[in-house]
This record gives structure tokens, C-alpha cells and sequence, in this order.
């Protein structure tokens, strides 16, 4: 059993980090919700769960985005010498070769090299605010809803971003590199 | 501290520095859509923003982007500080942005400005 050192670090990214978020974000929902409805007897310490949770979800927005941007984006954009036929390393080209799949790099990958840098913004703000407010925000509806607008719409840019990578990496996966040995064959 | 100070200290809520980071996330997102658009325009902005050779333009558009979150915060932040500013009006603006920022980064309506 074997991964190449682009596939790892592809799978770091999307199933690591990408996915790590999305799973904490429908927690971050239900803490939300629940810690601040008007019937909740929250203690102080207590109110410093929320600013926690949000805080490490921006640290998997940031390894997110920055493994993406400047580890596999280079990767999957890297142009093929003049006269290459094979373009299984080359998964920008290899998608673009095709009017079957060009379709997956116009509008997906630029959507989601874009749209991902939306989540690191917006949940750090949100992480902020819970830190800084976390007494406050029982009290303060506003506050409140600027943390249900953001956190929602750094999941939805999160899964427009997990959608499209997924689709990408199915249709012209980033695999290349040192071959590393997980187990060896009988 | 007197209970007195205390019951003060409680009902007074200072919403500048929330203002602060709520807006300038707004500000944000925007200005990555508005950057990847204007790098897709125009050749030389795609260059200037390619300051990363093997991200491309991506590099400089994000980099823009969050340089100008953080210094748009920081100014909000100095502004606002010790204020309480009204939130409805800070939220409306920045959902705002932030709606605009999803549909203007998806392609087929970036390419329409």
C-alpha cells in the first residue's frame, strides 16, 4: 500500500483540514444555538467554550487555505513542456484538454480557489467576537446574529469549496511525487 | 469593586471593537472577489498580483485581500474602540458584503462586470 507525497499532502488538505472544519462547523451551530438561547443557565467559564471552539476552527480554516493556495495549487496548475501527450500529471491542463471536463477547472476550481478565502476571514471575526463578547452575548441579539451570519457562511463557502475539490481531484487527481510505503505487500 | 460599578460595567457594552472586526470581515471577502475580478480583466494586475510564481495571481489577490482586512480593522478598531456602535446597521452592511463576495466570486457572475 502506497501514497505519493502530492496525494498525502491532497489528502491533508481536503480530509485533514477541509473536512475537520465542516465537521466542527454544524458543532459550532448547535453550540450557538444552545448556549445563548434565552433559557440557558450559562456559568462564566462556560461562556468561554464558544470562543475555544471557534478559535481552533480558524486555525483548520487557515491550514486550509494556506496548504491549498501554496502547496497543492502549484501542483495542480503546473504547465506541461512543449509536446506533452499525457497530461495525468498535469491536472489543469488534463482537465482543460477535454469539453467533457474543461467545464470542472472554469468554473469549479475558480470558485473554490476564491471562495475558500472567505472562511479564514469570516471565523476568525466570529472567534474574536466570542472571545471578546463572550459575557455579552446572551444579552446582545445583534452580536449574535453577526456570529449565526458568518459561521453559516463560512460552512456554505467551506462546502462549495469541499464539493468542487472532491469533484476535482476525482476527475484529475494531484498525485505525483515521492512514493512513500504505508505497508508492505505479501 | 463596588456592586454599584459593577452593575454599570455590566450594562454598558462597548460594541465598537465587535463593529470593528464584523465590518472589516465584511470589507474582506469583498475585496477578494472584487481582486480576483479585477486580476481576471486585466493582464497587468494579473502580473502586479503574481507575486507567488507558482500560485499566480492568487497569491497577490488573497494576500490584498487579507492585508486590507486586517488594516481596515485595525482603523475601525483605533475609531470605534471605546463606542458603542449601532449593530443593526454594521451587520446589514456586512452580510451584504459578505452575499456579495459568494456570488461575485462564482465565475459565470464575476464575468458579467
Amino acid at each position: 500500500m502506497e501514497i505519493t507525497t502530492q496525494s498525502l499532502w491532497t489528502l491533508i488538505h481536503g480530509m485533514g483540514f477541509g473536512a475537520l472544519y465542516l465537521l466542527a462547523g454544524s458543532g459550532a451551530i448547535a453550540l450557538l444555538f444552545h448556549r445563548h438561547s434565552p433559557n440557558d443557565p450559562t456559568t462564566p467559564g462556560s461562556d468561554r467554550l464558544l470562543g475555544i471552539y471557534l478559535s481552533i476552527m480558524a486555525v483548520f480554516a487557515w491550514l486550509a487555505v494556506l496548504s491549498g493556495t501554496y502547496i497543492i495549487y502549484p501542483w495542480y496548475r503546473a504547465a506541461p513542456p512543449k509536446g506533452t501527450v499525457n497530461f495525468g500529471a498535469y491536472p489543469r491542463s488534463l482537465l482543460l484538454s477535454h469539453p467533457a471536463t474543461s467545464q470542472w477547472h472554469l468554473i469549479g476550481m475558480e470558485w473554490k480557489e476564491h471562495v475558500a478565502w472567505l472562511v479564514p476571514i469570516a471565523i476568525t471575526m466570529a472567534a474574536f467576537v466570542a472571545i471578546q463578547y463572550a459575557r455579552d452575548l446572551k444579552r446582545q441579539p445583534q452580536l449574535r446574529y453577526a456570529l449565526y451570519g458568518f459561521v453559516v457562511t463560512s460552512l456554505l463557502a467551506a462546502g462549495i469549496a469541499g464539493f468542487f475539490g472532491a469533484m476535482l481531484d476525482k476527475n484529475a487527481p494531484v498525485d505525483g511525487g515521492q512514493t512513500i510505503q504505508l505497508i508492505k505487500g505479501e | 469593586m463596588s456592586t454599584r460599578s459593577v452593575t454599570a460595567e455590566e450594562t454598558t457594552v462597548h460594541t465598537g471593537s465587535a463593529a470593528a472586526a464584523i465590518l472589516s470581515a465584511g470589507i474582506g471577502s469583498i475585496a477578494v472577489a472584487i481582486f480576483a475580478i479585477a486580476a481576471d480583466k486585466s493582464a497587468s494586475l494579473k502580473n502586479l498580483f503574481s507575486i507567488y510564481k507558482s500560485t499566480g495571481a492568487l497569491s497577490g489577490e488573497t494576500t490584498a485581500a487579507v492585508v486590507l482586512w486586517l488594516v481596515t480593522w485595525i482603523i475601525f478598531a483605533a475609531i470605534w474602540r471605546k463606542r458603542s456602535v449601532p449593530l443593526a446597521r454594521i451587520n446589514l452592511i456586512a452580510f451584504t458584503l459578505l452575499a456579495l463576495s459568494l456570488l461575485l466570486t462564482f465565475p459565470p457572475i464575476g464575468d458579467l462586470l
